[in-house]
């Protein structure tokens, strides 16, 4: 397959998510399509590392999959303890953090 | 059309599909399982380009893990589609508008990009995406991320803990 295909696809992807960040309103699905983003640099990632030969980029997929991991522990961790205050995960209540 | 392509195809439409019903799907639980579906498809790419190791790792981590502490949110908060507040449909259209327009600007911009055609075939071959290359560039060359990140985790935990107990809990100590 050439490269272009798999770029595509990734923006494709990448496209998806930011939509979904735009025009939701529930937090986790936010969320989650912040983990889309990620994942669809992922591909192209790892698409780039088989192009150029060399093992570095696949390394980088690595280390990115280890900070999704570590953020979405601390992220959910948030979003259960503003369930609790406000017992709601829309993001226009969300926006008052101070109350 | 080879196989290969033919999976090709299959696994990009697949992911597609998916990532559109994540975030079309009123009901949360739903979108879980739509982003799981298109986390394996991501995955099946991932073979396609004999980086195996990566495949495993994000069925394990993306699939297995992650995607069940959402689960588990989403149950624990007992959210349902009746529950589900939407945005009105004026932000709705501005939204696809600007995602179809950072896709559109996007395509524009590396439509033309000079990639030579005889580099750029990206094929099942070659052994850079196996466990045992991985793990040497892993080890020796990035050595030092790897330990930083496990101080990453720690406080992630310790943060996660902390954030996510009780206040009464933290008013009395």
């Amino acid at each position: 397959m050439p490269i272009q295909h798999y770029l595509f696809l990734s923006l494709a992807l990448f496209s998806i998510g930011v939509m979904g960040v735009l025009m939701r309103r529930n937090a986790i699905i936010v969320f989650m399509c912040i983990e889309l983003m990620l994942n669809a640099v992922n591909l192209l990632m790892v698409a780039f590392s088989k192009m150029m030969g060399t093992a570095d980029a696949q390394v980088f997929v690595f280390f990115i999959m280890v900070v999704a991991a570590a953020e979405v522990a601390v992220g959910l961790a948030i979003i259960v303890m503003m369930y609790r205050k406000v017992h709601s995960v829309d993001i226009n209540i969300l926006n008052r953090l101070k109350h | 059309m080879s196989l290969h392509e033919i999976l090709f195809y299959f696994l990009s439409l697949m992911a597609l599909v998916c990532a559109l019903g994540v975030i079309l799907s009123r009901n949360p639980v739903k979108s879980v399982l739509f982003l799981i579906a298109t986390f394996f498809a991501i995955s099946g790419h991932y073979v396609l380009m004999n980086a195996q190791f990566l495949a495993v790792v994000n069925i394990i981590v993306y699939a297995g893990a992650i995607m069940v502490l959402f689960l588990f949110v989403i149950m624990l908060m007992n959210l349902n589609a009746d529950a589900e507040p939407q945005k009105s449909r004026l932000v709705q259209f501005a939204a696809v508008l600007s995602g179809g327009a950072l896709f559109l600007v996007m395509i524009a911009a590396l439509k033309t990009a000079g990639i030579h055609a005889e580099e750029s075939k990206i094929d099942s071959s070659g052994e850079i995406g196996l466990i045992h290359n991985l793990g040497q560039v892993l080890f020796k060359e990035y050595v030092l991320p790897f330990e930083v990140s496990s101080v990453l985790f720690l406080s992630a935990m310790i943060g996660a803990m902390v954030i996510g107990k009780k206040e009464e809990a933290r008013t009395e100590a």
